[in-house]
């Protein structure tokens, strides 16, 4: 039995998590900035990193308590190293480094996309392979095949925005706040998403998404029709986002014969395209998972159940290791 | 009792350990700023070369600023995790008392700054006392053209120190009476660190790590804007 201790720190959440074995979750403690930012209508990089310096002692003292586990019991140490706000990271792997050092633990450094790969894992630890993962937060929006541990593939992306940037930037020009995501698909719940079709471009090009256009496209036609509802205005934008997501992450499990379709990252929160995505999984006959609500947003426990992998496979990361704000995750070439 | 002592409110990196018989081990680096890759190493190496556990450390002190804002919560952040982890108090020592502790035996007085950027410093004037120096005036980021003409005011000699004097020594050396603080001890030294910390240890004038708090003397950037925006 192998108990790791997570810490995230790689945007605007202060997480500390411990976790048994890569799927057994004592304590996931995330506390959240996002009112500190919210005033700004993004997440404000200094006060972030002001935010986690002072969080992140007692969010790890939490988490232990929550566990039930005291210093002793703790195997390794293991931190969110890259990507995200330099600021942000360096915080969370300098104090995750000076606990395996304090406690003579191993130190394990984790990709905050793999971490997220893995987010589905922890909760539904016979998932087979391959997998399409469907990465899709506020800075990013990936089509990723899951070969195997530490084995992926790079299907397609995002060319401009991520899709959460766009709920965020379509949630801001109609007044709806930070951040977006939440903001839009309540509202969607009482609007009409047939109102208005909005075609993201490169709907039927390839694997990779688009989104900038679109929300230009919702801007135009709030313009042209001052009177429409915000509502429905929503609920169109937001079926679009989901046909397009679910459209190239169905084309992608067919392609690579799939054994099935996860979701990961903060905008699989979205009640919509969890709805969907579980439909094309049914209508092509494969598993369809989706992490809970708190595995899909920025959460330490996803990165200690990484490393318990990692720790298998690669073992442990040095102690000059780093924070690398643009890390990518090591995809085999396709 | 066994002080640790961590640095990083500059381009320094600097770790130090010791106690009643003052400093045993220090470390510092000022090149290319690594600070969080270098410093848990350079603990550990300190560790390893005293024949010392971390377990074995009474207290943990840290450079609290003011400075580079990043650099420094990485020593903050390392600081409260060994103080966690090892179960032991903290000490929080101001950046401009450590800039200004080597110019203890000096008659002048003391002008500690650190370089601020944009074209501040951060500054706070000291004197020396029985066995150290004395804070008589709160830290503050200024102009140093401005921090200069309140000294020249003053009347005083004074003796000005650490990165900030460095980089600005044209702006300090035109006014009379002012001497600039030798090069070599322009960072604030973590073995200055450990010696002021030590007697506060004994004195049991510690805190827990969540009452450490960074001196950071200015708003974050954001929060200026929107000030800004809201008078506007």
């Amino acid at each position: 039995m192998t108990v790791i201790l997570g810490i995230e720190t790689s945007c605007d959440e202060t997480a500390a998590a411990v976790v048994v074995d890569g799927h057994q979750v004592l304590a996931n403690v995330v506390s959240s900035q996002v009112d500190l930012h919210a005033r700004y209508g993004g997440v404000v990089p200094e006060i972030a990193g002001r935010a986690h310096e002072s969080l992140l002692t007692p969010v790890v003292a939490e988490a232990m308590v929550e566990a039930g586990v005291t210093d002793n019991d703790i195997d390794a140490v293991s931190a969110t190293h890259g990507p995200g706000l330099i600021g942000s990271l360096l915080i969370g792997v300098s104090a995750a480094k000076a606990l395996a050092l304090g406690w003579n633990v191993p130190f394990i450094g984790i990709n905050h996309h793999e971490a997220h790969l893995y987010a589905a894992l922890l909760e539904e630890p016979d998932l087979e392979f391959p997998l399409v993962v469907m990465l899709v937060s506020g800075g990013h929006t990936m089509l990723i095949e899951f070969q195997d541990h530490g084995q992926y593939r790079l299907l397609g992306a995002t060319v401009d925005d991520a899709a959460g940037e766009a709920f965020d930037k379509v949630a801001r020009y109609l007044g709806l706040g930070y951040p977006g995501g939440p903001a839009i698909d309540n509202l969607s719940q009482t609007g009409d998403p047939t109102t208005v079709t909005f075609t993201p471009p490169m709907r039927n090009e390839g694997l990779n998404f688009s989104f900038s256009g679109l929300k230009t496209a919702v801007v135009n036609h709030v313009r042209q029709h001052p009177d429409i509802a915000t509502a429905d205005v929503a609920a169109s934008f937001q079926a679009a986002v989901v046909d397009v997501l679910t459209h190239k992450a169905r084309i992608a499990a067919r392609e690579i014969g799939a054994k099935g379709i996860c979701l990961a990252g903060g905008v699989a929160a979205n009640s919509e395209l969890r709805e969907k995505t579980l439909d094309i999984c049914v209508e092509d006959g494969i598993q369809g998972f989706l992490p809970s609500r708190a595995m899909c947003t920025d959460n330490a426990a996803m990165v200690a159940a990484t490393a318990w992998w990692r720790l298998q496979s690669d073992g442990e990361s040095p102690l000059d290791l780093g924070a690398d704000p643009n890390l990518r995750l090591p995809f085999i070439e396709s | 009792m066994l002080v640790l002592g961590i640095e990083t409110a500059t381009p320094q990196v600097g770790v130090a350990i010791g106690g009643h018989e003052g400093v045993i081990a220090s470390f510092h680096t000022a090149r290319d700023r690594r600070h969080a890759e270098t410093l848990a190493p350079a603990i550990q190496f300190l560790c390893a070369q005293t024949q010392l556990e971390l377990n074995d450390i009474g207290v943990v002190a840290v450079d609290i600023g003011p400075g580079l804002f990043t650099g420094l919560r990485v020593g903050l952040a390392t600081a409260k995790a060994v103080a966690h982890a090892c179960k032991v108090p903290m000490i929080g020592i101001s950046s401009l008392d450590l800039a200004a502790f080597p110019a203890r035996f000096s008659d002048r007085l003391i002008v500690s700054t650190v370089d601020a950027r944009r074209g501040e410093i951060f500054y706070a004037t000291y004197r020396k006392t029985a066995g150290g120096i004395q804070r008589i005036s709160e830290p503050h980021v200024d102009h140093p053209e401005n921090v200069a003409s309140q000294l020249a005011a003053h009347g005083e000699d004074c003796l000005v120190v650490g990165d900030g004097a460095q980089r600005y020594a044209e702006t300090f050396e035109k006014m009379r009476g002012v001497e600039i603080g030798q090069e070599g001890f322009r960072y604030p030294n973590a073995g200055s660190l450990v010696e002021l910390a030590h007697p506060r240890a004994l004195r049991e004038e510690f805190v827990p790590a969540s009452e450490v708090t960074p001196l950071y003397l200015r708003a974050p950037d954001a929060r200026i804007n929107w000030q800004q925006r809201e008078r506007s």
